[in-house]
């Protein structure tokens, strides 16, 4: 059993598994950090942006000038963004047979695979995962389809030039796979090949493997994955959350989840002179109190209504998706662990106790907020605690405005789901009402959507506002041009809340920046002390994971609790590794028909263990396999009237069990006289005994471990012989 | 003997009070529990001291499944649960779960308040009830317990109706439920496989027994579009000629699909006169509709974000005293059948007008006005007054239930080895039994209430087979030879409740013994006073002609081998003119060692000089 490695980010997985005679491929992620080394996309022509000085080498050479542009000291490439892939090269992705999606983020380089490599499979997805995934990529088509840019650089991806450049450019790993954005026939096509499949429906591979989703309790629809056999289990885990299991625990939960270091932030910028550097910011930390005494009032200089948000977004976040399955990732022999949080530690609730607390203190001061954002996800619960929120803090007439080609969808599809929602979510639905206040929030005219700023909204648009939009690495979207338009003011604030972007990166295109800015990622994925946790109850035998999560982040190496630790040590991967994963196969099924069972005998052989021979024919059809009874001996037909002497050759195949056991010789002797045999002698020898039949002048030797029966050529007597023997032996 | 059992308990050879008993390798599953819509006494529930005396049944039963929410399927429940006493799972999909208690609800409203039942199951108990139930997702295996299992397939039908498989290891059953093998306006069918398009099927999955309703068991429908255009046609026709029309139909299912049919058609035809729907539970209906598009079928997913077709424009809230407004008019009305409600009294008021009309469009059980006035019956009696019936009769069989047709086409879908019908009529269910045993060549069977069938089975015996001895079988070649068939031989070891297959030396190992060899060795005299060596030549060519596709060898040392076998040949010392050929083999050869002595006993063939 293989696991090919074809991408080195942990949270956006793409791994071949090769089990038995399947090749599996797990999740299909693109890493659209790359972006980030790109100039911004703007929907209305930007004169900043396209003023900015072209980049020259050290000794003035400025052949890339044109390819490459500075911007506060960082270089970006002037062209369409492009993505990286994961690797086509380490194995011919023609061989896949499936493919499995865990939730929507991690099917983004669907189109690439399923499209360019040869794949004739099937991906296999639930239907939330495809509705949403099939936004996202449409979103980012859109996006990027909407601004043509004639250029497209590729200069600057010559080997000898790219170590030339400045950081983080010059470290860009495998420039030359990067791809432009797909098209979306190419979507419509690659989601075409998509089989929809529900939590813990069995499917069957080619009859050899069984695979199944699980509920992850992440993401609408999001699911881990059992591959197995009848005797061997692989568990892949891929982005999961425990925030919303069982209520009663996870209070439990959300004390461990708290900072363990109140007060300090690891995520703070680490630079503190940077001028954008967040003046803004009231970390609200000391979670672990809060907690364990919910009626007292938070710790002086946390305000009531922070907290009042925090308990809230806890009970939503908990009640958001099905809760994880965790049962049935139990008995694993290999667990495949991907997609933890990306934020271990941040406090998804303090979280959204910031973000509340910020945009409500920017709109009251005039100011504009913008959150970047995926158009489904987070977004659905930032809005549902803004229901809760806004009339309290004095925010009912200011106008959200919730702006993606696929806005109106994403909400609409939001509410459709009941049967993935958790309980509360889902009784609503059986009320009849929609599950989540979005619903709400639209007739009452509080939260608006429009497809693009252009149209209806540059009529409606009002300020000061709240703007939810993509995309959150800031390269493309509408986003930009809320960037471009608000980021001189200091009154205006960026909240960002998806974490799979480096804020400070995002922002980097955009220097200098009057506009404050925010940092409340929100990652409710599993965090290292829940993934301990996770792994105590389940007890796989291996576990595998991307080599990140084997030693703490590189800016906390003396984290050590933010590792995996588990015993045998995690087996750890990198992008295009090939890890032989640790298992062996011993058994495999096989059915015994009826008939054939019936006319087994068992023998017990030792207490508790009982043996039979089997002789049977077997049959394997589609990688199942049938014993049956071995066919009744052929009668000579009499018709036959010649004989061929061939035809009487014995069929060797028909085999005799194996013997175990000893002969004591006396016995035998009592047997043989028994049975007619009189003039016996016995002899003794080294290492056992002979016993004469004189008048038959037939010998057999009787040792430990064996009998040998020396006889003229008389088949009745060597038959009769043979079967005494037999009574003293067990058979195989 | 292992065997599947199966007792109806209602809708055995009838219509009505679903409620279907089957055992299956030692576990007990109720299939629906419904109740019968043409009874007002004890026969309106299933008998289930059937099942125990006394006693409760959750001792008796593993889980209730319920396929849909029609309360021919479901209309017992509270009764089975809290009133007889069952505390297991019950397993419903969850649009199922979600208006089963409303029509639960509404049934009960109709018994005790209007009817003044008493002894009849409370509000309270409804609510107790629905605690019980386990909701499930399409094609999500459902492990009851360690070996139970079910499974549920998209039916079409109604909203959320789903048909179960129920296995216990090689043992299966399907229960149709409700369905519809062509798709609806509102709903996909039963059929089509489930990429995109949703609509569910049942895949080849070879059940021991396949349980399907037959309501139209005889009936090959027309295409549905003719059907359609017939029902617009008619409904246009009696609005014109400045009628009433009224159509009778269920808060959920075909009210739906008819209401779509006739708002498109009065947008294209731009009609003016008012179409209704009886109130309440309708609007609530079509609001479950749009939160569960998911269930509906692909043209109504897809287009649902643009424009959700559950949102009419021409059809508004009935109220009671529209009934009297002057004018054409079109109503949708429950309940379907005529039995009670507003349905019924918006017929008695407009019965005695020959320009008004009734559509039936479905099914009705024996008993009801409806049954009464499509078998013909034009003077009803009601509440003690005489009815004369003067509107206009029609009958469209909208019900979405497969037909002949379809249910033939289902079954030879799953590949069953046998069939029972139930939730059809006597006669009709004969004339299909007839069909499944021809066409199908299955064993059909149709139990009336009560009635058990008896199914032997003969499950196979999985067990773990070592890799090893496996792979060295499937070395040899895949294909089994019909004239010499190759035979795989081993060891079952039975240790616990584990049973593995492996090679006898691989058992002998692990229980730590040690093979005893048996070996034999045949003296065989033949007359022959060439040299020892020439006779070793003959044995060796007489051997390799005659055994042509074994291995005979001749080995170095004088002696000839075949296979494992070894013959050697000495000279007497006291007779040189005979040889004695040692023949010498293992327990494990003996057919080939016997048969070589006797080869060799009838002589050598004259050496060709």
């Amino acid at each position: 059993m293989k696991l090919y490695c074809l991408s080195g980010h942990p949270t956006l997985p793409c791994n071949v598994l090769k089990f038995k005679s399947t090749t599996i491929m797990l999740d299909c992620g693109l890493d659209m950090t790359s972006t980030l080394s790109f100039l911004p996309l703007p929907l209305v022509q930007s004169p900043r942006l396209s003023n900015l000085p072209g980049w020259s080498l050290k000794d003035g050479n400025a052949f890339l000038d044109k390819e490459l542009k500075e911007c506060s000291g960082h270089v970006f490439v002037d062209s369409v963004p492009e993505f990286c892939l994961p690797e086509t090269e380490l194995i011919d992705l023609s061989t896949v047979d499936v493919i499995l999606i865990s939730n929507y983020h991690c099917m983004m380089a669907l189109p690439y695979i399923t499209e360019h490599t040869g794949f004739t499979g099937t991906v296999y997805a639930t239907e939330p995962t495809v509705q949403i995934g099939r936004l996202l990529m449409e979103e980012l088509v859109n996006f990027i389809e909407r601004v043509p840019k004639a250029q497209s650089a590729s200069l600057w991806k010559n080997k000898d030039v790219q170590r030339l450049l400045p950081a983080p450019l010059k470290d860009a790993v495998e420039v030359s796979t990067w791809r432009r954005c797909y098209t979306m026939q190419e979507v419509n096509s690659a989601l075409s090949k998509i089989q929809l499949v529900g939590y813990s429906q069995k499917i069957e591979l080619f009859g050899a493997v069984q695979v199944t989703p699980l509920s992850s309790g992440y993401a609408l629809g999001s699911s881990n994955w059992i591959i197995q056999s009848h005797y061997e289990k692989v568990s892949y885990v891929s982005g999961s959350s425990l925030l919303t299991t069982h209520p009663q625990p996870s209070r439990h939960c959300h004390e461990m989840l708290s900072n363990p270091e109140p007060g300090e932030s690891q995520e703070k910028p680490r630079d503190e002179s940077q001028p954008w550097r967040n003046k803004a910011r009231h970390p609200h930390r000391n979670r672990g109190q809060k907690q364990t005494d919910p009626r007292s009032k938070g710790p002086a200089g946390t305000s009531h209504m922070t907290y009042q948000l925090t308990e809230l977004f806890q009970t939503h976040e908990r009640s958001l998706n099905e809760p994880m399955d965790q049962a049935s990732l139990k008995n694993s022999d290999v667990l495949i662990l991907t997609g933890l949080t990306q934020i271990p530690t941040a406090n998804p609730d303090g979280m959204v106790g910031e973000f509340c607390s910020n945009l409500a203190l920017t709109v009251r001061n005039g100011g504009n907020v913008l959150v970047p954002c995926y158009p489904s996800g987070v977004i659905y619960d930032l809005l549902e605690c803004l229901y809760q929120y806004i009339d309290s803090a004095g925010l009912s007439s200011v106008p959200f405005y919730f702006i993606s080609p696929v806005a109106n969808s994403s909400l609409e599809f939001s509410q459709i789901f009941a049967e993935w929602l958790c309980h509360n979510k889902q009784s609503k639905v059986y009320l009849p009402e929609p599950p989540f206040p979005h619903a709400e929030l639209i007739q009452t005219n509080k939260l608006k959507h429009y497809p693009s700023i252009h149209g209806d909204f540059s009529n409606d648009f009002r300020q000061p506002c709240v703007v939810f939009t993509g995309h959150p690495s800031l390269r493309f979207g509408d986003v930009v041009h809320f960037m471009e338009l608000w980021g001189k003011s200091s009154l205006n604030t960026v909240i960002f809340t998806e974490p799979d972007f480096s804020y400070l990166e995002a922002l980097a295109p955009y220097q200098p920046l009057a506009m404050k800015c925010i940092y409340c990622p929100i990652d409710t994925r599993l965090n290292f002390i829940q993934v301990s946790k996770l792994l105590k109850e389940v007890q796989p035998l291996h576990v595998v994971c991307p080599e990140q999560y084997t030693q703490p982040p590189p800016a906390q190496s003396h984290r050590m609790d933010l590792m995996i630790d588990c015993q045998p040590p995690a087996m750890s991967y990198r992008r295009a590794e090939v890890l032989a994963l640790p298992f062996k196969r011993r058994y495999e099924k096989i059915e015994i028909m009826p008939e054939l069972a019936d006319s087994l005998v068992p023998m017990e052989i030792k207490p508790g263990i009982s043996l039979a021979t089997v002789s049977a024919v077997l049959h394997t059809k589609d990688n199942k396999h049938v014993l049956q009874p071995p066919p009744r001996p052929t009668q000579p037909t009499s018709g036959k009237k010649r004989k061929r002497v061939s035809d009487d050759v014995p069929d060797c195949k028909v085999l005799k069990p194996l013997l175990s056991g000893s002969i004591p010789v006396e016995q035998f002797v009592q047997t043989l006289e028994k049975h007619g045999f009189n003039d016996i002698k016995v002899e003794d020898t080294a290492k056992g005994h002979i016993v004469l039949l004189q008048e038959a002048e037939t010998l057999i030797q009787i040792e430990e471990d064996s009998t040998h029966i020396i006889c003229d050529n008389d088949e009745m007597l060597r038959v009769r012989l043979r079967d005494l023997v037999l009574k003293f032996l067990q058979k195989f | 003997m292992p065997e599947i059992r199966v007792t109806p308990l209602g809708a055995g050879q009838d219509v009505g009070r679903s409620c279907i008993l089957v055992s299956i390798a030692g576990k007990n599953i109720m299939l629906d529990c419904g109740m019968h819509m043409g009874f007002n006494d004890d026969r309106r529930f299933p008998d289930f001291s059937y099942i125990t005396q006394n006693g409760r049944l959750t001792d008796f039963l593993d889980c209730v499944i319920i396929s849909h929410f029609h309360l021919d399927h479901c209309g017992a429940l509270p009764y089975l649960s809290e009133m007889v006493g069952y505390d297991g799972p019950i397993y419903m999909t969850h649009p199922t779960q979600a208006i089963c208690p409303i029509l639960l609800e509404d049934y009960r409203k109709l018994a005790v308040d209007r009817k003044g039942e008493a002894n009849f199951f409370t509000s309270q108990m409804v609510k107790d009830c629905m605690k019980k139930v386990v909701a499930v997702h399409l094609h999500q295996t459902v492990q009851v317990d360690d070996e139970l299992e079910i499974k549920a397939y998209y039916a079409g039908h109604v909203l959320g109706a789903a048909m179960f498989q129920i296995r216990v290891g090689s043992e299966s059953v399907v229960y149709t439920g409700d369905y519809n093998m062509t798709p609806d306006r509102h709903l996909g069918s039963a059929l089509a496989c489930p990429p995109l398009s949703r609509a569910a099927w049942i895949d080849k999955c070879r059940p021991n027994l396949l349980i399907t309703e037959s309501t139209y068991a005889t009936t090959i429908r027309d295409s549905k579009r003719c059907r359609e255009r017939d029902f617009l046609k008619k409904v246009h026709e009696a609005v014109e000629r400045g009628g009433k029309v009224l159509i009778p139909v269920f808060a959920l299912g075909r009210a739906q699909e008819l209401c779509i049919l006739l708002e498109t058609f009065w947008e294209r035809m731009d009609l003016k006169a008012p179409i209704y729907f009886s109130t309440g539970l309708t609007e609530k209906a079509n609001h479950y509709y749009k939160l569960f598009i998911t269930w509906t079928n692909q043209k109504i997913r897809k287009t649902f974000v643009q424009r959700n077709m559950f949102e009419f424009k021409h059809i508004k809230a009935f109220d009671r005293a529209f009934a009297d407004n002057p004018g054409p008019m079109v109503v949708f009305a429950t309940p379907g059948m005529l039995h009670a409600g507003q349905s019924l009294q918006i017929f008695r008021k407009w019965a005695g007008n020959e320009k008004n009309m009734v559509i039936m469009p479905g099914y009705c059980v024996q008993g009801t006005v409806g049954h009464k006035i499509l078998s013909g019956q034009r003077k009803l009696e009601m509440e003690g007054r005489q009815l004369e019936v003067k509107m206009q009769v029609e009958y469209m069989s909208f019900s979405a239930h497969a037909d002949a047709k379809g249910i033939m086409q289902l079954a030879r879908q799953a590949e069953p080895d046998n069939v029972l019908l139930v939730h059809g009529e006597a006669k009709k269910m004969e004339f299909l039994k007839q069909k499944m045993e021809q066409e199908l060549r299955v064993s059909c069977f149709m139990p009336a209430n009560g009635e058990t069938v008896t199914l032997p089975t003969s499950p196979s015996i999985p067990v773990g087979i070592s890799l090893g001895l496996l792979k060295r079988e499937m070395a040899q070649g895949l294909l089994p030879d019909a004239k010499r068939p190759r035979l795989l031989h081993g060891t079952l070891v039975m240790k616990d409740s584990t049973f593995r297959l492996v090679s006898s030396e691989q058992a002998l190992k692990e229980l730590g013994l040690a093979e005893h060899q048996l070996r034999f060795t045949c003296r065989v005299h033949l007359h022959d006073a060439r040299k020892e060596q020439e006779t070793v030549m003959r044995v060796y060519s007489h051997l390799k002609s005659i055994l042509k596709d074994r291995c005979v060898q001749h080995l170095p040392d004088g002696s000839v081998t075949v296979e494992s076998v070894l013959v050697q040949t000495t000279t007497p010392s006291e007779d040189p003119s005979t040889k004695v050929l040692l023949v010498s083999w293992t327990y494990q050869d003996e057919e080939l060692g016997s048969y070589l002595t006797s080869l060799l006993k009838k002589g050598l063939p004259q050496a060709p000089s």
